[in-house]
């Protein structure tokens, strides 16, 4: 009797009780350590960006830049000194208070000679980072920049401390809501809530990422509930599955992840201009997006995100039109057409567009030899080798259209005029005059068919249908977690 | 015997059709991308349906199959070309430092896990149809040298082969003229065997991506693009993984046949 009504206990208790705390979201690829400051990797971002790290300025959901451990700030009337106010009563994970020192620290390590900050033109026009007083620091730029407060929401411009700097790579301390409690190499990394977090306090108590690469193990994983949801599903397929399934939500995004056929700029045959744009014709973007993404993905004409208000839609000036794209090739010397490889990198974009764009190039003449090379290959090959002719990737890096105004990145285009506007547009600070110097860049690489504009990588989510509050869209690469919860 | 022979010889001539004939014609054009026709189910147009790309299955099945029969026939062919020289050698000189140094080197390569070792080559020298075929085929070798020496080890000490001894003929004739003719029967059942776990071995490298590289088809490959589509359209891995069974299936069952009708005996004690 007595233990009848313990059950029926249990039973009445249990509803109460179900109300989760804890999250275990999936990615795809797992960090190579956990110091934002010293790598490339968009997979550190992802765990940590908003979560243990966070910056002076920070992304919002929707990409606009707002203020996180800097309260406020002042900018002089040249443009040149910014006078940022603190957050008061911030403390590091380590109990150790935030103060000016560190922002100093962090800023002057970022931007040393021997620092290895993956992203170090992002500090470059800082000329002095000065404590005015622990709440109070003032940066002196040696000319106006009109992206800086942006440039600081970058991952790469967190904020570290002194004192853990030495284990950052293994057990970073920061100032986030979440801190870091274990990394399970080849499986997990797990944060628990920070009590003494100077925002809200978030909803959960702990979260796990979990890294998934395969996509058929990321499959089976949300089907079996095994993980609370997927940021970046891998696989676009299986995308329909879920959304019918009423135990899921989709949450379809945008990324900065313009999606290029990138030619080596420094190399025959794509060396001459009418050729890249005998191939920007080649192409069948929708084929490419039906193919590879099952649809999901917009259509670019130019390396820049569809859903900034400066983007210019430039497809029109590569149609698909396989006969302009043999005359052209006629023209340039190159009737019989010709040979090339294509390295492609891992995830399906590239795997299975470059299968599609092979195809399409065979169409108008050029045979392309495909070769299949994993992450750390395609770094070391293309990337740092420069040792390819075509290659499929997503930038996923926000506003980074400067990437063309530097000669040795590994597409290699080297054009003074571009590099001159880019100068042009760091010194200007008018929201209206960066528009137009935008615009035009965006339509003089387009212009030059510099690499072959495929589309807009889109971003779906998977997720359990009572969860609220995660990033739809990923602005920056990251999964800040401060504002998800559990529906009642 | 002939009973016993057929199903297996009638399933692995199917085969060597379908990719003979994928040399003059295919249904479709392999590398004929349709979008908007992929993953369609069987039917009148598409016998055995369109991939995700919208190409036709039977034609890329067919061509296919050329891949895999190739690769395996070549391994084979390494192996034979190899093992049994290498193994009449051993046979020949039995107890000498030539068999002792033959069939170390042999037991050295038995030891290493051969898949293993050949996406160790593969990853070394760049995938390929060729470096799988190399792979295959020198895990091939001691297999063969080791079947040879064996059966020609007990055919040296049969009276025939004393009296070819007796009547002056050099290790070496006697090894090609009385002790090959003699081992040939078991070389071609091994042979079918060896051909079969070619192709599967084949399959397994291209399935994990270190085979013929795209856009060339290979049956492993086709299971490997296909393998998040299960729940969608489940044909598309069903297919090529059929055409797996069936091949290796039809290879065995005309390897056991083969024994059968070739085993002196067996052919007795059946009769």
């Amino acid at each position: 009797m007595f233990r009848r009504t313990l059950t029926a206990l249990a039973f009445v208790a249990t509803p109460a009780l179900a109300q989760q705390s804890d999250l275990t979201l999936a990615i795809q690829l797992e960090p190579p350590h956990l110091d934002p400051t010293s790598a490339a990797a968009g997979a550190i971002d992802s765990v940590l960006y908003s979560n243990v790290f966070e910056g002076l300025t920070r992304f919002a959901a929707d990409g606009s830049v707002e203020p996180a451990l800097a309260e406020s700030w002042e900018i002089s009337e040249d443009g040149t000194t910014y006078t940022f106010t603190l957050r008061e009563g911030v403390r590091f994970h380590d109990g150790s208070a935030f103060d000016a020192e560190d922002v100093k620290f962090s800023l002057d390590r970022a931007r040393a000679e021997d620092s290895v900050n993956a992203q170090k033109a992002l500090f470059e026009g800082i000329s002095e980072v000065s404590v005015v007083d622990p709440a109070t620091v003032e940066i002196t730029l040696a000319q106006p920049d009109g992206s800086f407060l942006f440039n600081l929401a970058w991952g790469d411009a967190v904020i570290v401390a002194p004192e853990t700097i030495e284990g950052i790579k293994q057990s970073p301390v920061g100032t986030g809501p979440f801190a870091f409690s274990e990394w399970v190499q080849g499986d997990r990394v797990e944060l628990t809530r920070y009590a003494d977090y100077w925002g809200p306090a978030p909803a959960l108590e702990a979260a796990t990422f979990k890294f998934i690469s395969d996509p058929t193990a990321a499959f089976a994983a949300m089907m079996a509930q095994d993980i609370d949801a997927f940021a970046g599903f891998p696989a676009p397929e299986n995308i329909a599955q879920f959304e019918v399934d009423p135990r899921f939500q989709v949450l379809m995004g945008s990324t900065e992840g313009e999606t290029i056929l990138a030619m080596n700029n420094g190399q025959e045959p794509f060396d001459d201009p009418a050729v890249r744009e005998a191939v920007a014709h080649a192409i069948d973007r929708q084929a490419i997006i039906d193919g590879a993404m099952f649809g999901q993905g917009t259509p670019i004409g130019t390396h820049f995100a569809p859903h900034h208000p400066d983007y210019v839609d430039l497809t029109d000036l590569s149609p698909h039109d396989p006969e302009v794209a043999r005359q052209m090739l006629a023209d340039a010397g190159y009737g019989e057409g010709f040979s090339t490889t294509l390295k492609l990198p891992p995830p399906s974009y590239a795997r299975r567009g470059g299968e599609i764009i092979a195809a399409q190039l065979r169409e108008v003449g050029i045979e392309t030899e495909i070769t299949n090379l994993e992450w750390a290959q395609w770094l070391e090959e293309v990337f740092r080798g420069k040792d390819y002719g075509l290659t499929i990737v997503s930038h996923t890096e926000p506003m980074d259209i400067g990437i063309y105004a530097r000669p040795d990145y590994y597409f290699q285009y080297d054009n003074p005029d571009f590099q001159a506007l880019m100068t042009e547009l760091t010194g200007t600070t008018d929201a209206g005059d960066r528009s137009d110097l935008l615009a035009e860049a965006q339509r003089m690489i387009a212009e030059d068919h510099v690499n072959g504009y495929l589309f807009q990588l889109a971003f779906p989510t998977v997720a359990d249908a009572r969860l609220k509050g995660l990033w739809q869209n990923q602005p920056t690469q990251a999964n800040p977690l401060a504002g998800v919860s559990w529906a009642e | 015997m002939i009973r016993r022979l057929a199903p297996g010889a009638a399933l692995s001539l199917v085969f060597v059709v379908a990719a003979l004939l994928s040399y003059l014609w295919t249904p479709y054009a392999v590398d004929g991308m349709a979008i908007a026709d992929r993953l369609k189910a069987p039917s009148g147009a598409h016998l055995l349906g369109t991939d995700h790309f919208g190409r036709d299955i039977l034609s890329m099945l067919m061509v296919g199959a050329r891949t895999s029969l190739a690769v395996a026939l070549v391994a084979v062919g390494i192996g034979m070309g190899l093992g049994v020289p290498l193994g009449l050698a051993a046979a020949a000189r039995h107890g000498g430092w030539l068999d002792e140094v033959i069939m170390r080197g042999n037991d050295l390569v038995f030891a290493f896990p051969s898949l293993v070792i050949a996406i160790l080559i593969t990853a070394i020298a760049g995938p390929s149809a060729l470096n799988a075929i190399i792979a295959i085929g020198i895990f091939n070798v001691p297999v063969f040298a080791r079947l040879t020496r064996g059966a020609a080890l007990a055919l040296w000490a049969r009276e025939f082969i004393m009296a070819a001894r007796v009547a002056g003929k050099g290790r070496v004739r006697i090894s090609v003229e009385h002790i090959l003719p003699n081992v040939t029967n078991l070389l071609i059942v091994q042979g079918t065997i060896q051909f079969s776990l070619g192709i599967l071995a084949e399959a397994g490298l291209s399935y994990v991506g270190l085979g013929a590289q795209p856009p060339v088809p290979s049956w492993g490959r086709m299971l490997a693009d296909a393998q998040t589509m299960v729940a969608l359209a489940p044909h598309v891995a069903l297919m090529p993984g059929l055409a797996i069974v069936f091949s290796v299936l039809g290879l065995n069952l005309l390897g056991d046949g083969l024994r059968d009708a070739l085993d002196p005996k067996l052919r007795e004690v059946r009769a």
